[in-house]
């Protein structure tokens, strides 16, 4: 079965910068992938090229196994840009209906009640764009990237202007999408999200692929602390294999032990071990 | 298709340049009106030698609704840039592309159907209003085109043809420069057409001959001129020469040549901007 996304040895030059370097990725059929890197690492490159907004200068994408950028491909993909903007004159209705139309899909009233609910936007129906904040704007452009139900949706930022609450609301949503099989390329800076939902976790730098696999296998091991009636103990070069050695030792050493943690590296540390402190 | 291209009025209507433009068309049209109706009240008053034969109602109509095709294809063409100026690039800066764009419609039914909704909205705006200031004067002077569509047609034809330009340089400019550039030519045009005349009424082979090369670079000025010349396609004699040296009836391109070369010239137009805008990255 094809791979919900799949890029081989992609590049893109645009004048003298070399965004993308050859960079193999894929996506498989229900995986929530994110795509993490500092700024010019080259991830929205790589997300417009999946969409057909940018070609590519050598290499190739497949989109559910037909060309990126062909209409197959188009058709079963939901994207949303970094900076988007819809018009303002429009409501959330008349937004999704025109995404409808534009997409072929049949899902008529029903689908645009359903996937207004999905985004708490149940109540802002005829509100138009111009009217709403930009964290509602924000979750309208989700919902219209879920308009005919794709199988790959790309997110380009989704969060970015969305308070606490709205965050959370994605992250259901994402869990939610995942559950029903739906592929998704998350491109974030916020790496808490991305750790919390992503299946598999990218980081970009400089147009290639640093550190790829789940957040389990990116982590280093940290250690061992282990809480006793004196205090807190860590064991900086211990592993989770040691955990049980290391106890048997505090008891025999007549302590009480309260608690065990093993400790490995967050995904932020992961992630700044890999782009070496870039920002930009 | 039929999906962008109501969108595309539907946000075409709702840009206060479409407001600004049918209130100038108002102040126009009233203004255009309170004029004809002075200068047909006061016609009577002006005296002609004897031994000149100039129909002076024929020719004060033919250069007043010269003159109001001139404001007209001016309004026109303001509706039909700033309709425009900002369809690729400006509204890809905006982000208002990307979210239609990844949709399976396709760059080039898209372009065009933005085409077509600038053009159409543009050339009934401009028949409409060239219809309007016809029966003004018509009314007011009791002077009628022998061919009263036919023009409308062609005025409608050159706004068509900037559409097209202006969709054109949004691929490659972004909105301000695109603006700037096509207003340059629609300038550049009108000078070189007027430079035309002179030329012609003066005998000058040289400015003819690149005054229509001008005119066939930029064809909104030839079919403008083939509007002016079915205009006065009636008159006769010294009427005739005496609106052939003004800037309102000094029409020297005219004819099916203009018509198919503007035809040619828009398919051109069309495929290069599809072209284009197909191959941009966004």
């Amino acid at each position: 079965m094809a791979a919900a996304l799949a890029a081989q040895a992609l590049a893109k030059r645009y004048g003298r910068v070399q965004a993308l370097q050859g960079v193999d990725l894929e996506v498989g059929e229900g995986e929530l992938v994110g795509l993490l890197g500092p700024n010019g690492a080259g991830k929205s490159t790589l997300v417009k090229i999946a969409c057909g907004l940018v070609r590519p200068t050598s290499g190739k994408a497949w989109v559910s196994g037909a060309r990126a950028g062909s209409s197959t491909a188009r058709a079963s993909m939901g994207y949303l840009a970094e900076l988007f903007r819809f018009p303002g004159w429009m409501s959330a209705d008349e937004l999704l209906q025109l995404h409808q139309r534009l997409a072929g899909s049949r899902g008529g009233k029903e689908e645009r009640t359903r996937l207004l609910e999905l985004v708490a936007l149940a109540d802002a129906r005829d509100r138009r764009v111009e009217g709403m904040s930009k964290g509602m704007q924000q979750r309208l452009g989700i919902a219209q990237a879920l308009v005919g139900s794709p199988k790959i949706l790309l997110l380009d930022e989704p969060t970015s202007a969305l308070d606490p609450v709205g965050r959370r609301t994605v992250r259901e949503l994402l869990e939610e999408l995942q559950s029903r099989g739906v592929s998704v390329l998350l491109n974030s800076h916020l790496l808490s999200e991305v750790e919390l939902v992503c299946d598999r976790v990218v980081i970009l730098l400089g147009g290639k692929v640093v550190e790829e696999g789940t957040t389990r296998e990116l982590a280093h091991p940290r250690g061992v602390e282990i809480e006793t009636d004196q205090g807190v103990q860590v064991f900086p070069g211990a592993k989770r294999d040691d955990t049980p050695r290391l106890v048997a030792e505090q008891v025999a050493a007549g302590r009480e032990v309260y608690g065990v943690r093993v400790l490995s590296s967050t995904l932020e540390e992961v992630y700044l071990e890999a782009v070496q402190g870039e920002t930009s | 298709m039929i999906t962008i291209i109501r969108y595309a009025i539907g946000e075409a209507v709702r840009r206060k340049v479409f407001l600004v433009v049918i209130v100038l068309t108002a102040i126009f049209l009233g203004l255009e009106a309170l004029a004809n109706h002075y200068i047909f009240n006061d016609l009577n008053n002006i005296g002609v030698p004897e031994d000149v034969h100039v129909d002076t109602r024929t020719f004060a109509a033919t250069f007043v609704i010269g003159m109001s095709m001139f404001a007209t294809l001016f309004l026109g063409i303001v509706l039909a840039v700033f309709l425009t100026l900002g369809a690729v690039s400006g509204d890809a800066e905006r982000g208002l592309l990307q979210p239609l764009v990844v949709r399976p419609i396709g760059r080039r039914r898209m372009l065009f159907a933005r085409f077509l909704a600038a053009a159409g909205v543009c050339s009934v705006y401009v028949f409409v209003v060239y219809i309007v200031s016809v029966v003004i004067t018509g009314t007011e002077g009791d002077w009628w085109p022998q061919d009263i569509v036919t023009p409308g047609l062609l005025l409608a034809g050159a706004v068509v043809v900037m559409t097209a330009l202006s969709l054109l340089g949004s691929v490659f400019l972004g909105a301000t420069a695109n603006g700037i550039a096509i207003f340059m030519l629609f300038i550049a045009g009108l000078v070189a057409g007027l430079l035309g005349s002179i030329a012609h009424a003066l005998g000058s082979h040289t400015i003819s001959h690149w005054a229509n090369v001008a005119a066939y670079a930029l064809p909104f000025e030839a079919l403008y001129q083939d509007a002016l010349k079915q205009i006065a396609a009636g008159t006769t004699g010294f009427t005739s020469f005496l609106l052939r040296l003004g800037p309102f009836g000094g029409a020297y391109n005219s004819g099916w040549s203009v018509r198919l070369w503007a035809a040619g010239y828009l398919v051109v137009v069309g495929i290069l901007a599809m072209t284009a805008f197909a191959r941009r990255d966004l």
